[in-house]
Protein backbone atom coordinates (compact mmCIF):
# COMPACT_ATOMS: atom_id res chain seq x y z
CA UNK A 1 0.00 0.00 0.00
CA UNK A 2 1.12 3.29 -0.67
CA UNK A 3 1.08 5.92 2.35
CA UNK A 4 1.57 9.75 2.30
CA UNK A 5 3.78 11.51 4.83
CA UNK A 6 1.59 14.95 5.34
CA UNK A 7 4.84 16.55 6.48
CA UNK A 8 6.90 16.18 3.61
CA UNK A 9 3.58 16.16 0.87
CA UNK A 10 3.54 19.34 -1.30
CA UNK A 11 0.54 18.66 -2.72
CA UNK A 12 2.06 19.13 -6.27
CA UNK A 13 0.00 16.77 -7.98
CA UNK A 14 2.70 15.27 -9.78
CA UNK A 15 2.18 11.65 -9.08
CA UNK A 16 -1.32 12.40 -10.10
CA UNK A 17 -0.22 12.56 -13.79
CA UNK A 18 2.22 9.56 -13.64
CA UNK A 19 -0.26 6.84 -12.13
CA UNK A 20 -0.70 4.57 -14.66
CA UNK A 21 -4.74 3.25 -13.02
CA UNK A 22 -5.58 6.91 -12.41
CA UNK A 23 -5.76 5.97 -9.07
CA UNK A 24 -4.73 9.41 -6.89
CA UNK A 25 -6.58 12.27 -6.21
CA UNK A 26 -5.23 15.87 -5.28
CA UNK A 27 -7.75 17.95 -2.73
CA UNK A 28 -6.16 20.72 -1.72
CA UNK A 29 -3.54 19.50 0.84
CA UNK A 30 -4.61 15.86 0.77
CA UNK A 31 -3.94 13.08 -1.78
CA UNK A 32 -6.58 10.18 -1.90
CA UNK A 33 -5.12 7.12 -3.05
CA UNK A 34 -7.65 4.71 -3.87
CA UNK A 35 -8.22 1.09 -3.95
CA UNK A 36 -7.55 0.47 -7.33
CA UNK A 37 -3.62 1.52 -6.66
CA UNK A 38 -1.67 -1.52 -7.84
CA UNK A 39 1.32 -0.38 -5.65
CA UNK A 40 3.47 -0.10 -8.51
CA UNK A 41 5.65 2.78 -6.97
CA UNK A 42 5.72 5.09 -9.90
CA UNK A 43 4.50 7.95 -7.66
CA UNK A 44 7.19 6.90 -4.80
CA UNK A 45 10.59 7.39 -7.08
CA UNK A 46 9.02 10.63 -9.22
CA UNK A 47 7.91 12.67 -6.03
CA UNK A 48 9.57 15.83 -5.81
CA UNK A 49 9.79 15.61 -2.32
CA UNK A 50 9.56 11.99 -1.20
CA UNK A 51 6.30 12.02 0.56
CA UNK A 52 4.91 8.65 -0.51
CA UNK A 53 6.66 5.71 0.57
CA UNK A 54 5.67 1.65 0.51
CA UNK A 55 3.84 0.19 3.71
CA UNK B 1 -23.59 29.30 -10.09
CA UNK B 2 -26.42 27.80 -12.23
CA UNK B 3 -26.37 24.27 -13.15
CA UNK B 4 -26.19 24.88 -17.06
CA UNK B 5 -24.27 26.35 -18.57
CA UNK B 6 -23.01 26.48 -22.69
CA UNK B 7 -18.78 26.27 -21.74
CA UNK B 8 -17.62 24.73 -18.31
CA UNK B 9 -14.08 25.19 -18.24
CA UNK B 10 -12.44 22.78 -15.46
CA UNK B 11 -9.22 24.28 -13.70
CA UNK B 12 -8.47 28.07 -13.26
CA UNK B 13 -4.79 28.64 -13.71
CA UNK B 14 -3.76 30.47 -17.29
CA UNK B 15 -5.15 28.28 -20.15
CA UNK B 16 -8.13 27.28 -17.88
CA UNK B 17 -8.96 31.23 -17.55
CA UNK B 18 -7.66 32.43 -20.77
CA UNK B 19 -10.48 30.20 -22.44
CA UNK B 20 -13.19 31.11 -20.19
CA UNK B 21 -12.68 34.59 -21.08
CA UNK B 22 -12.52 34.08 -24.51
CA UNK B 23 -15.96 31.95 -24.69
CA UNK B 24 -17.71 34.49 -22.16
CA UNK B 25 -17.60 36.99 -24.77
CA UNK B 26 -20.45 35.36 -26.47
CA UNK B 27 -21.19 32.04 -24.12
CA UNK B 28 -22.69 31.13 -21.04
CA UNK B 29 -19.28 30.18 -19.11
CA UNK B 30 -18.60 28.55 -16.00
CA UNK B 31 -14.58 28.65 -14.56
CA UNK B 32 -14.18 25.77 -11.69
CA UNK B 33 -11.13 25.79 -9.75
CA UNK B 34 -10.79 22.93 -7.28
CA UNK B 35 -8.27 25.09 -4.79
CA UNK B 36 -9.40 27.81 -2.34
CA UNK B 37 -6.97 30.22 -3.69
CA UNK B 38 -6.35 30.68 -7.43
CA UNK B 39 -2.71 31.09 -8.12
CA UNK B 40 -1.56 29.66 -4.96
CA UNK B 41 0.57 27.19 -4.27
CA UNK B 42 2.81 28.63 -6.82
CA UNK B 43 4.09 25.72 -9.29
CA UNK B 44 6.27 27.89 -11.81
CA UNK B 45 9.35 29.23 -11.80
CA UNK B 46 7.64 32.41 -13.40
CA UNK B 47 9.76 33.61 -16.59
CA UNK B 48 7.91 34.73 -19.48
CA UNK B 49 8.93 35.81 -22.71
CA UNK B 50 7.79 39.52 -23.17
CA UNK B 51 7.16 39.42 -26.64
CA UNK B 52 4.98 36.02 -26.28
CA UNK B 53 2.61 37.52 -23.50
CA UNK B 54 2.27 40.63 -25.39
CA UNK B 55 0.13 38.73 -27.66
CA UNK B 56 -2.69 37.80 -24.82
CA UNK B 57 -2.50 40.65 -22.06
CA UNK B 58 -1.26 44.08 -22.13
CA UNK B 59 1.68 44.27 -19.19
CA UNK B 60 0.70 45.41 -15.92
CA UNK B 61 3.37 46.41 -13.15
CA UNK B 62 1.05 44.36 -10.82
CA UNK B 63 2.46 41.39 -11.93
CA UNK B 64 5.93 41.88 -13.15
CA UNK B 65 8.53 40.92 -10.47
CA UNK B 66 11.15 41.88 -12.89
CA UNK B 67 12.15 42.71 -16.92
CA UNK B 68 14.85 40.42 -18.08
CA UNK B 69 17.65 41.58 -20.55
CA UNK B 70 19.85 38.28 -21.21
CA UNK B 71 20.65 34.87 -19.70
CA UNK B 72 23.35 32.77 -18.77
CA UNK B 73 24.30 29.00 -19.36
CA UNK B 74 26.36 27.69 -16.89
CA UNK B 75 27.85 24.07 -17.70
CA UNK B 76 28.74 21.81 -15.17
CA UNK B 77 32.29 23.42 -15.30
CA UNK B 78 31.41 26.48 -14.92
CA UNK B 79 31.97 27.66 -18.42
CA UNK B 80 29.37 30.49 -19.26
CA UNK B 81 27.55 31.09 -22.00
CA UNK B 82 25.76 34.44 -22.53
CA UNK B 83 22.72 35.17 -24.36
CA UNK B 84 21.05 38.71 -25.09
CA UNK B 85 19.04 39.46 -27.23
CA UNK B 86 20.41 43.24 -28.42
CA UNK B 87 18.13 43.09 -31.35
CA UNK B 88 15.03 42.71 -29.60
CA UNK B 89 15.38 45.91 -27.42
CA UNK B 90 16.76 46.14 -23.41
CA UNK B 91 13.74 43.78 -22.53
CA UNK B 92 13.42 40.42 -23.71
CA UNK B 93 11.10 38.69 -20.47
CA UNK B 94 9.66 38.77 -17.28
CA UNK B 95 9.64 37.48 -14.47
CA UNK B 96 5.87 37.19 -13.02
CA UNK B 97 4.88 37.21 -9.91
CA UNK B 98 1.77 34.55 -10.47
CA UNK B 99 -0.20 34.51 -7.72
CA UNK B 100 -1.17 37.83 -9.13
CA UNK B 101 -1.02 37.10 -12.83
CA UNK B 102 -3.52 34.09 -12.26
CA UNK B 103 -5.82 35.74 -10.49
CA UNK B 104 -5.58 38.76 -12.82
CA UNK B 105 -6.52 36.36 -15.58
CA UNK B 106 -9.24 34.53 -13.51
CA UNK B 107 -10.53 38.34 -13.23
CA UNK B 108 -10.49 38.98 -17.21
CA UNK B 109 -13.10 35.80 -17.19
CA UNK B 110 -15.16 37.25 -14.27
CA UNK B 111 -15.26 40.84 -16.13
CA UNK B 112 -16.52 38.93 -19.67
CA UNK B 113 -19.02 37.62 -17.62
CA UNK B 114 -18.06 34.21 -16.75
CA UNK B 115 -19.15 32.81 -13.09
CA UNK B 116 -16.02 31.77 -11.28
CA UNK B 117 -16.14 29.17 -8.52
CA UNK B 118 -13.30 28.36 -6.36
CA UNK B 119 -13.60 25.10 -4.01
CA UNK B 120 -15.42 23.24 -6.80
CA UNK B 121 -13.68 20.03 -7.94
CA UNK B 122 -14.49 18.39 -10.66
CA UNK B 123 -15.12 14.78 -10.01
CA UNK B 124 -16.42 12.80 -13.06
CA UNK B 125 -17.39 13.09 -16.38
CA UNK B 126 -21.24 13.35 -17.69
CA UNK B 127 -21.51 11.45 -20.69
CA UNK B 128 -24.68 10.94 -23.02
CA UNK B 129 -24.55 9.02 -26.03
CA UNK B 130 -21.22 9.36 -26.13
CA UNK B 131 -21.16 12.85 -25.67
CA UNK B 132 -19.03 14.87 -22.58
CA UNK B 133 -22.14 17.18 -21.74
CA UNK B 134 -20.85 18.40 -18.64
CA UNK B 135 -18.82 17.67 -15.30
CA UNK B 136 -19.58 16.04 -11.77
CA UNK B 137 -18.58 18.00 -9.03
CA UNK B 138 -17.65 18.69 -5.45
CA UNK B 139 -18.71 21.92 -4.36
CA UNK B 140 -17.94 22.78 -0.55
CA UNK B 141 -18.90 19.15 0.66
CA UNK B 142 -21.72 18.89 -1.62
CA UNK B 143 -22.40 16.94 -5.13
CA UNK B 144 -23.49 18.87 -7.70
CA UNK B 145 -24.04 18.51 -11.71
CA UNK B 146 -23.23 21.03 -14.08
CA UNK B 147 -23.93 20.21 -17.63
CA UNK B 148 -22.44 22.24 -20.52
CA UNK B 149 -22.49 21.85 -24.20
CA UNK B 150 -18.68 22.53 -24.07
CA UNK B 151 -16.08 20.96 -21.29
CA UNK B 152 -12.99 22.14 -21.68
CA UNK B 153 -10.28 20.45 -19.35
CA UNK B 154 -7.50 22.35 -18.06
CA UNK B 155 -6.61 21.08 -15.52
CA UNK B 156 -3.30 21.32 -15.35
CA UNK B 157 -0.15 18.28 -14.81
CA UNK B 158 -2.67 16.35 -12.57
CA UNK B 159 -5.41 16.46 -14.74
CA UNK B 160 -7.91 13.23 -14.63
CA UNK B 161 -10.60 14.98 -16.40
CA UNK B 162 -9.23 14.06 -19.65
CA UNK B 163 -8.92 10.31 -18.56
CA UNK B 164 -12.15 9.93 -17.07
CA UNK B 165 -13.83 11.12 -20.75
CA UNK B 166 -11.14 7.92 -21.74
CA UNK B 167 -8.05 9.81 -23.38
CA UNK B 168 -4.87 8.55 -22.04
CA UNK B 169 -2.40 11.35 -21.37
CA UNK B 170 -0.68 9.29 -18.13
CA UNK B 171 2.56 10.32 -18.44
CA UNK B 172 5.49 8.38 -18.31
CA UNK B 173 8.70 9.18 -15.65
CA UNK B 174 10.76 9.68 -18.66
CA UNK B 175 8.69 12.10 -19.73
CA UNK B 176 8.15 14.34 -16.58
CA UNK B 177 10.22 17.01 -14.74
CA UNK B 178 10.14 16.44 -11.33
CA UNK B 179 10.68 20.27 -9.81
CA UNK B 180 11.73 22.10 -6.07
CA UNK B 181 12.17 25.15 -6.05
CA UNK B 182 12.56 27.74 -3.35
CA UNK B 183 11.79 31.12 -3.08
CA UNK B 184 14.77 33.06 -1.55
CA UNK B 185 15.75 35.94 -0.36
CA UNK B 186 19.58 37.01 0.77
CA UNK B 187 20.48 35.72 -3.23
CA UNK B 188 23.08 37.87 -5.23
CA UNK B 189 21.76 37.74 -8.87
CA UNK B 190 22.16 40.18 -11.55
CA UNK B 191 18.24 41.95 -11.62
CA UNK B 192 18.00 41.32 -15.16
CA UNK B 193 19.37 38.21 -15.97
CA UNK B 194 18.14 34.45 -15.71
CA UNK B 195 20.37 32.03 -15.06
CA UNK B 196 20.24 28.03 -16.13
CA UNK B 197 22.88 25.44 -15.05
CA UNK B 198 23.29 22.48 -16.71
CA UNK B 199 24.59 19.15 -15.70
CA UNK B 200 24.23 16.44 -12.90
CA UNK B 201 23.13 18.74 -10.24
CA UNK B 202 19.91 18.27 -12.39
CA UNK B 203 19.82 15.00 -14.21
CA UNK B 204 17.91 15.35 -17.37
CA UNK B 205 16.73 18.45 -16.41
CA UNK B 206 18.47 21.86 -15.62
CA UNK B 207 18.62 24.12 -12.47
CA UNK B 208 17.41 28.00 -12.70
CA UNK B 209 18.04 31.14 -10.64
CA UNK B 210 15.62 33.92 -11.63
CA UNK B 211 15.80 37.28 -10.28
CA UNK B 212 12.27 38.55 -8.51
CA UNK B 213 14.66 41.80 -7.71
CA UNK B 214 15.39 43.32 -4.28
CA UNK B 215 17.79 39.76 -3.47
CA UNK B 216 14.82 37.36 -3.60
CA UNK B 217 14.65 34.76 -6.41
CA UNK B 218 12.94 31.61 -8.04
CA UNK B 219 16.10 29.18 -7.12
CA UNK B 220 14.86 25.96 -8.43
CA UNK B 221 15.26 22.71 -10.79
CA UNK B 222 14.08 19.94 -12.31
CA UNK B 223 15.05 16.48 -12.63
CA UNK B 224 13.65 13.40 -15.37
CA UNK B 225 11.85 11.05 -12.86
CA UNK B 226 13.17 8.22 -15.14
CA UNK B 227 16.84 9.31 -13.92
CA UNK B 228 15.26 9.69 -10.13
CA UNK B 229 16.87 6.61 -8.03
CA UNK B 230 17.35 7.41 -4.30
CA UNK B 231 17.18 10.97 -4.33
CA UNK B 232 14.46 13.46 -4.70
CA UNK B 233 14.82 16.87 -6.56
CA UNK B 234 14.31 18.57 -3.14
CA UNK B 235 17.44 17.20 -1.81
CA UNK B 236 19.31 18.34 -5.41
CA UNK B 237 17.86 21.53 -4.98
CA UNK B 238 19.17 21.41 -1.40
CA UNK B 239 22.51 20.62 -2.41
CA UNK B 240 22.34 23.04 -5.54
CA UNK B 241 21.26 25.77 -3.04
CA UNK B 242 24.01 25.16 -0.42
CA UNK B 243 26.75 25.39 -3.40
CA UNK B 244 25.98 28.15 -5.51
CA UNK B 245 23.84 30.28 -2.58
CA UNK B 246 25.34 29.46 0.79
CA UNK B 247 23.78 32.73 2.19
CA UNK B 248 20.33 31.96 0.57
CA UNK B 249 17.32 31.66 2.89
CA UNK B 250 14.01 30.09 1.70
CA UNK B 251 10.79 32.39 2.43
CA UNK B 252 9.05 29.73 0.15
CA UNK B 253 8.97 26.07 -1.07
CA UNK B 254 7.50 25.26 -4.52
CA UNK B 255 7.45 21.97 -6.14
CA UNK B 256 5.72 20.43 -9.23
CA UNK B 257 5.80 18.33 -12.11
CA UNK B 258 6.10 19.68 -15.46
CA UNK B 259 5.27 17.23 -19.01
CA UNK B 260 7.99 16.84 -20.86
CA UNK B 261 6.65 14.41 -23.23
CA UNK B 262 4.44 14.74 -26.41
CA UNK B 263 1.43 16.53 -26.72
CA UNK B 264 -1.41 14.28 -25.92
CA UNK B 265 -2.32 12.48 -29.12
CA UNK B 266 -5.72 13.10 -28.85
CA UNK B 267 -7.07 16.98 -27.83
CA UNK B 268 -10.75 16.64 -28.74
CA UNK B 269 -13.84 14.20 -27.97
CA UNK B 270 -17.46 14.72 -28.91
CA UNK B 271 -18.07 17.77 -25.97
CA UNK B 272 -14.47 18.56 -25.24
CA UNK B 273 -11.35 19.92 -25.73
CA UNK B 274 -7.85 19.66 -23.51
CA UNK B 275 -5.54 22.84 -23.33
CA UNK B 276 -2.48 23.87 -21.22
CA UNK B 277 -0.78 21.25 -19.05
CA UNK B 278 -3.61 19.09 -19.25
CA UNK B 279 -3.27 18.88 -22.93
CA UNK B 280 0.89 17.90 -22.72
CA UNK B 281 1.62 21.99 -24.28
CA UNK B 282 4.66 22.18 -22.22
CA UNK B 283 7.86 23.01 -23.83
CA UNK B 284 9.77 19.70 -23.97
CA UNK B 285 13.04 21.53 -23.85
CA UNK B 286 12.35 24.27 -21.68
CA UNK B 287 9.99 23.13 -19.24
CA UNK B 288 7.78 26.77 -20.07
CA UNK B 289 3.57 26.32 -20.80
CA UNK B 290 2.60 29.76 -19.66
CA UNK B 291 2.32 30.95 -22.90
CA UNK B 292 0.95 27.53 -24.88
CA UNK B 293 -1.42 27.68 -21.96
CA UNK B 294 -2.73 30.78 -22.74
CA UNK B 295 -2.52 30.49 -26.70
CA UNK B 296 -4.56 26.77 -26.59
CA UNK B 297 -7.05 28.56 -24.30
CA UNK B 298 -8.06 31.18 -26.62
CA UNK B 299 -8.02 28.60 -29.73
CA UNK B 300 -10.12 26.60 -27.60
CA UNK B 301 -12.67 29.63 -26.39
CA UNK B 302 -12.95 30.45 -29.87
CA UNK B 303 -14.14 27.13 -31.06
CA UNK B 304 -16.36 26.58 -28.36
CA UNK B 305 -18.16 30.19 -29.41
CA UNK B 306 -18.18 28.53 -32.57
CA UNK B 307 -19.67 25.35 -31.60
CA UNK B 308 -22.16 26.98 -29.65
CA UNK B 309 -23.40 29.00 -32.38
CA UNK B 310 -23.47 26.69 -34.76
CA UNK B 311 -25.44 24.20 -32.15
CA UNK B 312 -22.94 21.29 -32.59
CA UNK B 313 -20.54 20.79 -29.57
CA UNK B 314 -19.53 17.35 -31.94
CA UNK B 315 -15.75 16.13 -32.55
CA UNK B 316 -16.75 17.19 -36.18
CA UNK B 317 -16.77 21.54 -35.07
CA UNK B 318 -14.28 21.11 -32.11
CA UNK B 319 -11.58 19.11 -34.16
CA UNK B 320 -10.71 23.07 -35.71
CA UNK B 321 -9.24 23.51 -32.00
CA UNK B 322 -6.96 20.58 -32.42
CA UNK B 323 -5.45 21.66 -36.21
CA UNK B 324 -4.94 25.44 -34.73
CA UNK B 325 -2.74 24.43 -32.09
CA UNK B 326 -1.09 21.67 -34.35
CA UNK B 327 -0.76 24.92 -36.71
CA UNK B 328 0.66 26.89 -34.14
CA UNK B 329 2.98 25.60 -31.94
CA UNK B 330 2.54 22.03 -33.04
CA UNK B 331 5.59 21.69 -34.93
CA UNK B 332 7.87 23.29 -32.69
CA UNK B 333 6.79 20.62 -29.46
CA UNK B 334 7.56 17.90 -31.95
CA UNK B 335 11.23 18.82 -32.76
CA UNK B 336 11.56 19.63 -28.95
CA UNK B 337 10.79 16.71 -27.96
CA UNK B 338 13.39 14.76 -30.27
CA UNK B 339 15.89 17.79 -29.18
CA UNK B 340 15.23 17.03 -25.49
CA UNK B 341 15.54 13.21 -25.97
CA UNK B 342 19.17 13.87 -26.87
CA UNK B 343 19.58 16.62 -24.93
CA UNK B 344 18.81 14.61 -21.62
CA UNK B 345 21.12 11.73 -22.17
CA UNK B 346 24.07 14.01 -22.60
CA UNK B 347 27.31 13.41 -19.66
CA UNK B 348 28.82 16.28 -17.89
CA UNK B 349 31.68 16.07 -20.28
CA UNK B 350 29.42 16.14 -23.62
CA UNK B 351 27.75 19.21 -21.89
CA UNK B 352 31.22 20.94 -20.89
CA UNK B 353 31.93 20.87 -24.52
CA UNK B 354 29.20 21.58 -25.73
CA UNK B 355 29.68 25.22 -24.07
CA UNK B 356 32.81 25.31 -23.91
CA UNK B 357 32.29 25.20 -28.14
CA UNK B 358 30.24 29.01 -27.83
CA UNK B 359 32.84 30.45 -25.31
CA UNK B 360 33.77 34.21 -25.78
CA UNK B 361 30.63 34.24 -28.46
CA UNK B 362 27.67 36.87 -27.33
CA UNK B 363 25.23 35.11 -28.66
CA UNK B 364 22.28 37.37 -29.94
CA UNK B 365 19.61 35.03 -30.80
CA UNK B 366 18.08 34.15 -27.48
CA UNK B 367 16.14 31.24 -28.63
CA UNK B 368 16.18 27.95 -27.72
CA UNK B 369 16.39 27.17 -31.25
CA UNK B 370 19.10 29.80 -32.15
CA UNK B 371 21.07 28.72 -29.25
CA UNK B 372 20.95 24.93 -30.80
CA UNK B 373 21.98 25.97 -34.17
CA UNK B 374 25.04 27.07 -33.06
CA UNK B 375 25.81 24.30 -31.15
CA UNK B 376 24.92 22.26 -33.52
CA UNK B 377 27.15 24.15 -35.99
CA UNK B 378 30.33 23.74 -33.52
CA UNK B 379 29.59 20.09 -32.67
CA UNK B 380 28.29 18.48 -35.58
CA UNK B 381 29.31 14.45 -34.33
CA UNK B 382 27.63 15.38 -30.61
CA UNK B 383 24.62 16.52 -31.93
CA UNK B 384 24.16 14.78 -35.30
CA UNK B 385 21.02 12.95 -33.93
CA UNK B 386 19.20 16.54 -34.01
CA UNK B 387 21.21 18.02 -36.86
CA UNK B 388 18.12 16.69 -39.58
CA UNK B 389 15.60 18.89 -37.39
CA UNK B 390 17.16 22.25 -38.57
C1 LIG C 1 8.61 24.16 -10.94
C2 LIG C 1 7.96 24.64 -12.21
C3 LIG C 1 8.55 25.71 -12.89
C4 LIG C 1 7.93 26.21 -14.06
N1 LIG C 1 8.49 27.30 -14.65
C5 LIG C 1 7.90 27.85 -15.74
C6 LIG C 1 8.42 29.04 -16.32
O1 LIG C 1 9.38 29.64 -15.83
N2 LIG C 1 7.80 29.53 -17.42
C7 LIG C 1 6.70 28.93 -17.97
O2 LIG C 1 6.19 29.42 -18.98
N3 LIG C 1 6.20 27.81 -17.44
C8 LIG C 1 6.75 27.25 -16.33
N4 LIG C 1 6.22 26.12 -15.76
C9 LIG C 1 5.04 25.51 -16.38
C10 LIG C 1 3.79 26.32 -16.09
O3 LIG C 1 3.66 26.54 -14.70
C11 LIG C 1 2.56 25.58 -16.61
O4 LIG C 1 2.80 25.18 -17.94
C12 LIG C 1 1.30 26.42 -16.57
O5 LIG C 1 0.92 26.75 -15.26
C13 LIG C 1 0.16 25.65 -17.25
O6 LIG C 1 -1.05 26.32 -17.12
P1 LIG C 1 -2.40 25.49 -17.06
O7 LIG C 1 -3.48 26.53 -16.96
O8 LIG C 1 -2.45 24.51 -18.14
O9 LIG C 1 -2.32 24.64 -15.72
P2 LIG C 1 -2.19 25.09 -14.19
O10 LIG C 1 -1.60 26.43 -14.07
O11 LIG C 1 -1.54 23.97 -13.49
O12 LIG C 1 -3.70 25.19 -13.71
C14 LIG C 1 -4.51 24.05 -13.59
C15 LIG C 1 -5.55 24.34 -12.53
O13 LIG C 1 -6.55 23.32 -12.55
C16 LIG C 1 -6.93 23.05 -11.22
N5 LIG C 1 -7.53 21.71 -11.19
C17 LIG C 1 -6.93 20.52 -11.35
N6 LIG C 1 -7.81 19.50 -11.26
C18 LIG C 1 -9.02 20.07 -11.04
C19 LIG C 1 -10.33 19.54 -10.86
N7 LIG C 1 -10.56 18.20 -10.88
N8 LIG C 1 -11.35 20.40 -10.64
C20 LIG C 1 -11.12 21.75 -10.61
N9 LIG C 1 -9.90 22.30 -10.78
C21 LIG C 1 -8.86 21.49 -11.00
C22 LIG C 1 -5.63 23.15 -10.44
O14 LIG C 1 -5.88 23.35 -9.07
C23 LIG C 1 -4.96 24.35 -11.12
O15 LIG C 1 -5.27 25.56 -10.48
C24 LIG C 1 6.78 25.60 -14.59
C25 LIG C 1 6.21 24.52 -13.90
C26 LIG C 1 6.78 24.05 -12.72
C27 LIG C 1 6.14 22.91 -12.00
Amino acid sequence: MIQVNIEKCGHCGACVSVCPTNSITLIESCLEIADTCTTCETCVTICPVGALVVS
Amino acid sequence: MKDEYDVVVVGAGPAGAYAAATAASECDVLLIEKRQEIGNPVRCAEGVSKEGLARFLPPQKRWIANNIASARIFSPDGTVLEVSEELAGPEVGYVLERKIFDRDLAKRAAQAGADVAVRTRATGVIRENGFICGVKVRHLGESLEMRAKVVIAADGVESQLARWAGINTTLKPIDLESCAQYLMTNVDLLDDCCDFYLGSEAPGGYAWAFPKGHQIGNIGLGALASKLQSKHPIDYLNAFAERHFPDGQPVELNIGGVPVSNAARKTVADGLMLVGDAARHTDPITGGGIINALEGGRLAGEVAKQAVRVQDPSLKVLKQYEAAWRASFGKKLERNYKIKDIFVNLSDAELNKLIRSLEGLRLEDMSVAGIIKRLISRNPRLLAGVRHLF
